[in-house]
């Protein structure tokens, strides 16, 4: 029962801040995707850092288990499987998390968005055995790894490095590339917010 | 009106860091699979069954894993399928406290409205495309921007690194050729 009310808890927070950072607006996954106004990406740099900074630490201080790390393996496929969600949230502006959040917001395209995913994930369940056969769902370089071998964790390292420290450094590197990275990288002038 | 950057990344970053703290990183595109899951267990009840260890199906992919999706069909009211449900509730009443999206924002988003103007049937059925290839690619991925890009970076997860370079690659030649006009 506790886990409920944590999903409930934890869910509505996520809902919410994807809704006030505009990650849930296509205009904004558009600007930051043609690269004509970066402020959701200096957004999604920032709080990927951030996490990994409280994580990391927080495990170091003993106050974070390690035990709720879940690294997904690493496939061909899922470089693969990056590219074709990239051609889809490019054409949509919308990703699966940003998708409900955007219809239950009141967007109708979302709506179509989510239904057209519904029958996406049909057709991956259908047609699951033959990615299966081909390989191209094998695990390389060792699959469910991080880059540095974390104390306590369940999953391997692919570098000897103390990956708690590692996961610091790298969190400390997307702050800091949050900060330096321009307003806008294509096109002239000011970047523009979308109105809405 | 939307958050400054600082704040926005601050906050986000806290809920990511919160969901590990307390449960486990945050993931979406799966429940994409438990609800066509629930759906087709309603049409068609031998498609999910239980075992003497747990839960089966005769789709294969709920069936993998020892049939850990199939468990989650089984009992829909389980963390990962709530959680989805709750962002949904969240980000509504989030929408509501800010005044909601403008009606025309609602029928069409701005930008394209600038590139393909006053077509929203156009718009819905590239939106309704668009969600098919997302949906398909997070679940040969195995995970999505969430689970995959956010929890996985985060985590220093060597799969997150390969799912970003591949989403970037892809998004940015596709939005740049398709919505040419800033908007």
């Amino acid at each position: 029962m506790s886990s409920i009310i944590l999903a409930i808890v934890i869910g509505a927070a996520f809902g919410a801040v994807l809704d006030r950072i505009g990650a849930t607006n296509p205009n904004w996954i558009g600007k930051m995707l043609t690269l004509t106004n970066l402020h959701l990406m200096k957004t999604i740099l920032l709080a990927i850092g951030t996490g990994s900074v409280l994580m990391f630490a927080g495990q170091m201080l003993g106050l974070v288990d390690v035990g709720h790390m879940s690294v997904k393996a690493a496939y061909l496929g899922v470089f693969i499987g990056g590219l074709l969600l990239g051609t889809g949230w490019a054409m949509a502006g919308y990703c699966p998390g940003t998708g409900v959040c955007a219809a239950a917001s009141g967007r109708k395209d979302a709506w179509f968005f989510i239904a057209g995913g519904l029958l996406g994930a049909a057709a991956y369940m259908v047609t699951y055995p033959a990615w299966k056969a081909s390989g191209m769902l094998d695990n390389i370089a060792g699959g469910k790894v991080t880059l540095g071998t974390v104390p306590g964790s369940k999953f391997d390292g692919i570098w000897a490095a103390q990956g708690d420290i590692l996961g610091i450094l790298l969190g400390a590197a997307f702050i800091v590339i949050a900060f330096l990275l321009p307003e806008r990288l294509a096109g002239r002038g000011e970047a523009i917010a979308p109105a809405e | 009106m939307t958050l400054n950057w600082r704040a926005g990344g601050l906050l986000l970053g806290f809920v990511f860091f919160l969901a590990v703290l307390l449960v486990k990183p945050i993931g979406v595109s799966t429940q994409f699979v438990i609800l066509n899951g629930l759906i087709g267990d309603t049409v068609n009840a031998e498609l999910v069954t239980k075992t003497e260890e747990g839960y089966t199906s005769t789709n294969a992919y709920l069936a993998k894993s020892g049939g850990k999706y199939a468990k989650s069909v089984a009992n829909p009211l389980n963390y990962s399928f709530v959680f989805v449900l709750a962002m949904m509730a969240g980000a509504f009443l989030s929408a509501l406290a800010r005044g909601g999206a403008p009606r025309d924002e609602r029928k069409l988003p701005a930008i394209w409205y600038a590139n393909y103007g006053d077509t929203p049937m156009k718009r819905y059925a590239v939106a309704f495309l668009g969600g098919f290839i997302v949906l398909y690619g997070a679940r040969l991925a195995g995970g999505c921007t969430s689970g995959h890009m956010m929890s996985g970076m985060m985590q220093t997860s060597l799969s997150g690194y390969i799912f970003a370079a591949g989403a970037f690659a892809a998004a940015i030649p596709v939005a740049m050729m398709m919505y040419r006009k800033e908007g």
